[in-house]
């Protein structure tokens, strides 16, 4: 059972306060789109085993959603941060990098105008 | 046979008022409506009557005697009118009950998966008692646990049976 | 010879108190044991070898072991509702008064029916289960079932409800130490000066583990460092703490005995910790393993280990003439222990060439025959020892010599005890110097931070000496032996026991190896090896190797089995702790709950909410009892506690546009004063909640969901706003519990309510649709003019802790009007009179609006809400998809609840094809004529067409398609 600390209240949640919210970073598509985008944001999921990022909610708490990037084999934790962020910020990359020496992140660098769904 | 580890009463006449605002814009506002200091992450401040505690980033609760209630809803409004900002009374959809004496820790170790041990005087968690929601601050020599109305007898049975007499969580 | 036994010795037994005895049952005869006994020290002080019977053969079986790792004495203990099956009788602690019995045996242990499976062994090989049960079919329902559900089956499970308590209590702690031996002991020191939060937990009541019975100065040496222990206050001793599993993140589960040994103590009787360590020291010991020979499960062959400790520690001889086999130095200890306490130890049977070492040595000088290279090529005797037949290890059992003894102490080498650290990923290496698996402190178990968790020290480590803190002297190497003699023959290998609970032998693993089963944990699934209740804790190291053996290949190519937990069973009762009876799951209840319970409610549990569903009067039907409340709130007025409904405000400058995103219909546009009904999709188009939202004020809307919807609309709304659109401007607030809320339906609920007095209710006043606040009798209320039974009908919500003061007031007020209250059934019916669809009932997560007909709620201004891209997918616009019509059934019956309307032909899976489902369907009173609604193929096009539905053991039902609307279709009514 994991334990993760919700970067909102700055609380050690174990994972009975916790609700979990699947993979984080999706980027929304709504109407307009083509189909094959729509799939894409509905049902594809990376579902890897390592490195991942995903959504949490402190809902025995602070009420906040956050992030966690987690390793999902050996449930090694990185970081966790807040859901206001459209790719994991520089410094949880760096905490990546730096247990997960050669990790380097999928999404495009300098498109922070992007608005994905945290 | 022994004592109950802590007395469990329910608090009665409390009022509440949530309070939603971005607290480093509104903080002053709040703090002059309601009469206390912004609490810091985690905390409560209390002057005695009532105490102002630090629910999220944007979220406050007011608790205060039930009397004082409309008048300190109404300055709070009155004082966040140019603001983004939320309070509501929400006294009617809780309960509070007290935990007091020796074996309150023990009574809420059994309860809460929280480290309560390690929870200063006035600090504000909130958790899970058993299976159902809860805020707990910690003040005088015990504790207030808040929860919702609809499962006060839930919050009763789960407290009583934890502090049931003989059952302290010492080394035996 | 005392009163609690021929084989309780005159002196000795660290651990009991001679001055006090207990009286106690086993299967009838009254027994005296000694506190401080264990239920196997009592019964084998009194002779008691035989405890009980094996899985498979009902073979007689005596303990081999003194502890947890006790496979064969598993006893029935208590009776009625404390009655526990499958106890082990080696952790037991003996209470006076105990009631035990033996299990596993019909008609009684001595002369049990089930061992003809014994005569017929050869018929139930490894896999017999797979191979035996497959064929002829009809054999396994009539002939193997009912046999084997008579004498098969470990214990038997009680049938009354447990009467004791338990609990649970969390715990965060920098260090938790699992074993206080002196490994344990030492570590916790270590950390204890060291200033960290440190718990020790040792699973029995005493301290020190093996060291008192194995070492000289090993008492004073515990209670040297448990002393120094209890001066620090950092540290907490727990006794009777079993350390059951380690899990994520350095979660530890223990199970704490507290009233185990005092039934009557009027406290928990067991209390499972759930501990948060920031490390854990896995310092739980090593086990002995015993060596497969023929004839090693007869009563009073035991661990080497087992027969000094009921000595050491209880002063009770397991026998009286005591031959020792061993492959180590370790075993010469209990022939030594033996001799101190005037038994006889006629041989000691070493397989290993030579025996040299100090221990070996230690017992010559005391004039113990030593017999080296050798080994026992059966065991004499049938429900006990009475001899053994001796033969040269090297060779494949020519006996050499028979010697008379009753009991024979065995020793297979020690394996550490690593679950915990395995539990949660630890790896193990292969010893070839000590012929174990050990912790690799390379591999280790890692947490949140990636770094270890845990960590292993002394025995569990591989340290089985733990020298640096017990002193002992070093001794010669443990020499691997996995089958005694090393080429014995077959029919002795099937007479060699590896798996005692379950009757696993050497035959069985040698002939899945044969079979082609090459992974262990395939062979273990084959065999049923290591997967009785003690899961294999002396058989999986034994089992593995003869297994290797029988593969040619070295164990670590093999592998080894994966360890889960428990360690040892936990009974339900620790796990549920609290969460029974009254307090299984939090009842939520509404102000008005009580008034309801006075009148007989007949509860509807809706989530956790308690809601009526009807209140049945003296002798009244469920069913009688909705057709008078319907009745009564169509022809005058009723009132529903609708306090469950979801309330949540939604507030700021942004929240028309955030409620134009929830919603399919259009929010922003809602006058301040007024209602409107709402539907909420995913993103995957499907519907999932609806309700009224009233516009409060510029700013600010109150949108009611559905029961059940309340928290998880409420987090809904949150994750979106908090994820997606976190630059808007809204605040949301679940305020459902807040308000009490009465729902005043009838034609007389306006009159009703002017009788209260306070507040404009006239049309003029409050239209349908609109909401006004004020006051009514008193009491500060809003009032919706909103209906969902086709009535006029008011929703008042004033403050909750005044609901009960206005349901009072209006049940006051209304008494010649006739009020009745009515529940949520009458409420179901009412509005599927209206063809008003229910979330649950007509959506199951696949239904979009579109197939309820009510496209009317979905706007098609809005460039976008949730769910309106998914509708737009070709599947979601299909032509057949199934849409809302009413049916009228033929016959009067009413349409069974799911049911499905057949059409022609057959699908691809050879199924009778479906054209549509029942989704509601009632005797409605208004009407007097069942009515239902469903979904149906091209339905509202079929208007008039009549439907069959079959229903197995009936006739089939045939019902017209109509508009689901079936009273009030102008609607008239809700106007007053
Ligand atoms: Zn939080």
């Amino acid at each position: 059972m994991l334990t993760l600390t919700c970067p909102y209240c700055g609380i050690k949640a174990e994972e009975t306060e916790l609700a979990p919210g699947g993979e984080a970073h999706l980027k929304r598509y709504g109407p307009g789109s083509t189909d094959a985008e729509f799939e894409a944001y509905l049902f594809a999921r990376k579902n890897p085993k390592g490195v991942h990022f995903e959504r949490w909610r402190h809902a025995y708490g602070c009420g906040k959603w956050f992030l966690a990037a987690r390793d999902t084999a050996t449930l090694q934790v990185f970081a966790t941060y807040k859901a206001q962020n459209s790719h994991p910020p520089a410094e949880v990359v760096a905490a990546i990098q730096a247990a997960r020496p050669g990790w380097q992140p999928d999404w495009p660098q300098n498109a922070s105008d992007e608005s994905p769904k945290a | 046979m022994a004592e109950a580890l802590a007395n469990i009463s329910q608090v009665h006449d409390l009022g509440m008022i949530q309070i939603r605002a971005d607290l480093a814009r509104a903080g002053d506002a709040i703090a002059g409506a309601a009469g206390l200091a912004i609490p810091a992450q985690g905390m409560t401040v209390s002057d005695g009557t009532r105490r102002l505690g630090w629910m999220s980033p944007d979220e406050l609760l007011l608790v205060l005697p039930r009397a004082e209630l409309a008048d300190t809803l109404a300055a709070l409004n009155d004082a966040l009118s140019t603001e983004h900002a939320l309070a509501l009374d929400v006294s009617d959809m809780r309960v509070a009950f007290r935990i007091q004496g020796v074996g309150a820790l023990h009574v809420l170790m059994k309860l809460c998966p929280t480290d309560l041990a390690a929870m200063p005087v006035d600090a504000l968690r909130r958790t899970r008692a058993a299976q159902a929601a809860c805020g707990i601050w910690r003040e005088g020599d015990g504790y207030v646990l808040i929860g919702f109305r609809s499962i006060a007898d839930y919050l009763q049975g789960i407290l009583t049976g934890a502090a049931m007499p003989g059952t302290g969580l010492e080394p035996r | 010879m005392t009163q609690t036994g021929p084989f309780r010795l005159p002196a000795g037994g660290r651990l009991i108190d001679r001055a006090y005895q207990l009286p106690f049952r086993f299967d009838g005869r009254h027994l005296r044991g000694l506190v401080g006994d264990t239920l196997a020290s009592a019964l084998l002080a009194n002779g008691q070898m035989l405890m009980g019977r094996s899985f498979k053969y009902h073979r007689p079986r005596g303990p081999i072991s003194c502890g947890v790792e006790e496979p064969n004495a598993l006893l029935g203990l208590g009776q009625g509702g404390r009655f526990e099956p499958n106890q082990r009788a080696t952790t037991t602690p003996l209470v006076a008064g105990m009631v035990t019995s033996a299990q596993n045996c019909w008609p009684s242990l001595t002369a049990d029916v089930g061992a003809v499976n014994n005569w017929l062994y050869r018929f139930f090989p490894a896999g017999f289960y797979y191979k035996t049960f497959m064929y002829p079919r009809g054999f396994w329902k009539h002939v193997f079932e009912p046999i084997i559900r008579r004498s098969a089956g470990l214990g038997k499970a009680p049938t009354e409800a447990d009467p004791d308590k338990y609990e649970q209590a969390y715990a965060h702690v920098d260090l938790v130490v699992v074993g206080g031996g002196i490994a344990g002991l030492s570590a916790a020191l270590e950390a204890g000066r060291a200033g960290k939060s440190v718990w020790v937990l040792e699973q029995t009541p005493n301290w020190g583990g093996r060291t008192p019975a194995d070492h000289a100065d090993g008492l004073a040496r515990i209670d040297a460092a448990l002393a120094e222990l209890r001066a620090l206050p950092n540290v907490t001793l727990r006794r009777n703490t079993m350390a059951t599993g380690l899990y994520d993140h350095g979660y530890l589960l223990a199970r704490e005995a507290l009233a185990d040994h005092d039934p009557n103590a009027g406290i928990p009787r067991q209390r499972l910790w759930r501990i948060r360590a920031g490390h854990v020291v896995v310092a739980t010991g090593a086990l002995e393993r015993p060596l497969s020979f023929a004839g090693n499960d007869v009563p009073g062959v035991m661990l080497a280990s087992a027969v000094r400790d009921y000595i050491a520690d209880y002063g009770v001889a397991a026998g009286r003439s005591i031959v020792v086999v061993t492959n180590n130095d370790d075993a010469y200890r209990t022939a030594l222990a033996a001799l101190d306490t005037g038994l006889s130890v006629p041989v000691i049977i070493d397989a290993r060439a030579n025996a040299a070492g100090a221990l070996p040595e230690a017992a010559r000088a005391r004039g113990i025959r030593v017999l080296t290279g050798s080994a026992i090529a059966g065991v004499k005797g049938g429900q006990s020892v009475e001899g053994v037949k001796i033969c040269a290890q090297s060779g494949s059992g020519e006996v050499t010599e028979e010697i008379a003894a009753d009991c024979v102490a065995m020793s297979g080498g020690w394996s550490p005890v690593v679950h915990l650290w395995s539990h949660c990923g630890g790896k193990l290496n292969w010893s070839e110097t000590e012929s174990f698996f050990a912790p690799d402190p390379n591999r280790p178990p890692t947490g949140a931070d990636g770094k270890a968790m845990a960590s292993c020290t002394g025995a569990a480590s591989g340290d089985l000496l733990v020298a640096a803190a017990t002193g002992a002297a070093p001794e010669s190497a443990t020499m691997p032996v996995w089958v005694m003699p090393a080429h014995a023959t077959r029919k002795m290998k099937f007479k060699m026991w590896l798996d005692f609970q379950n009757d696993v032998k050497v035959s069985d693993v040698e002939l899945a190896a044969q079979e082609g089963y090459q992974s262990v944990e395939h062979t273990k699934r084959y065999t049923t090896l290591g997967m009785a209740t003690d899961q294999g804790k002396v058989s999986n190291i034994n089992g593995l190797a003869v297994l290797s053996g029988a593969l040619n290949q070295p164990i670590p190519a093999t592998g080894t089995t994966t360890f889960r937990p428990p360690y040892t069973p936990l009974t339900f009762g620790t796990i549920a702790a609290e969460a029974r009876g009254d307090l299984f799951q939090p009842l939520r209840k509404t102000p008005m709950h009580g008034w309801h319970e006075a009148r007989g409610a007949y509860w509807e549990p809706v989530g956790h909410w308690r809601r009526a569903y009807c209140y049945p009067k003296s002798g009244e039907s469920h069913a009688d009892a909705v057709a008078r409340e319907i009745r009564a709130v169509r022809a005058g007025v009723g009132t529903l506690d609708a306090s469950t409904l979801g309330k949540i405000i939604v507030k700021g400058p942004d929240a028309g546009r955030f409620l134009d995103m929830m919603y399919t219909g259009m929010m922003s546009s809602l006058p301040v004063g007024k209602c409107r009904y709402g539907l909420i999709c995913n993103e995957n188009g499907f519907l999932i909640d609806d309700g009224v939202a009233a516009r409060l004020s510029e700013d600010t809307w109150l949108v009611h969901t559905t029961t059940g919807g309340a928290d998880r609309m409420h987090g809904h709304f949150e994750d979106w706003l908090q994820t997606e659109w976190w630059d808007w401007k809204v605040y949301t607030a679940n305020v459902t519990e807040q308000w009490a809320q009465v729902a005043v339906v009838g034609p007389k609920a306006r009159e009703l309510l002017e009788r209260l007095g306070g507040m404009d209710v006239s049309p003029e006043a409050l239209p349908f649709m609109g909401w006004v606040t004020g006051e009514i009798a008193g009491i500060p209320a809003r009032v919706y003019r909103i209906s969902f039974s086709g009535e006029l009908s008011f929703e008042v919500a004033v403050p909750a802790n005044r609901g009960l003061e206005l349901w009072e007031k209006l049940h006051a007020a209304g008494a010649d009007l006739g009020i009745t209250p009515y529940g949520t059934e009458a409420m179901h019916v009412m509005r599927a009179e209206k063809g008003f669809i229910m979330i649950g009932d007509e959506t199951d997560g696949t239904v979009i609006p579109q197939d309820l007909g009510l496209g009317w709620a979905i706007s098609k201004k809005k460039p976008d809400y949730l769910g309106k891209r998914a509708q737009e997918r070709s599947h979601m616009t299909d032509p057949d998809r199934w849409k809302l019509v009413g049916l009228e059934s033929l016959d009067g019956r009413v349409l069974p609840d799911g049911a499905l309307a057949v059409a022609d032909g057959v699908n691809a899976n050879r199924q009778r094809r479906t054209q549509g489902r029942v989704t509601s369907t009632y005797m409605s009173p208004t009407l007097n004529a069942p009515i239902a609604m469903a979904l149906v193929l091209h339905g509202p096009e079929r208007m008039g067409e009549v439907l069959e539905f079959p229903v197995e053991g009936q006739e089939s039902y045939k019902a017209r398609i109509v508009d689901p609307v079936f009273y009030d279709k102008e609607g008239s009514r809700a106007n007053g």
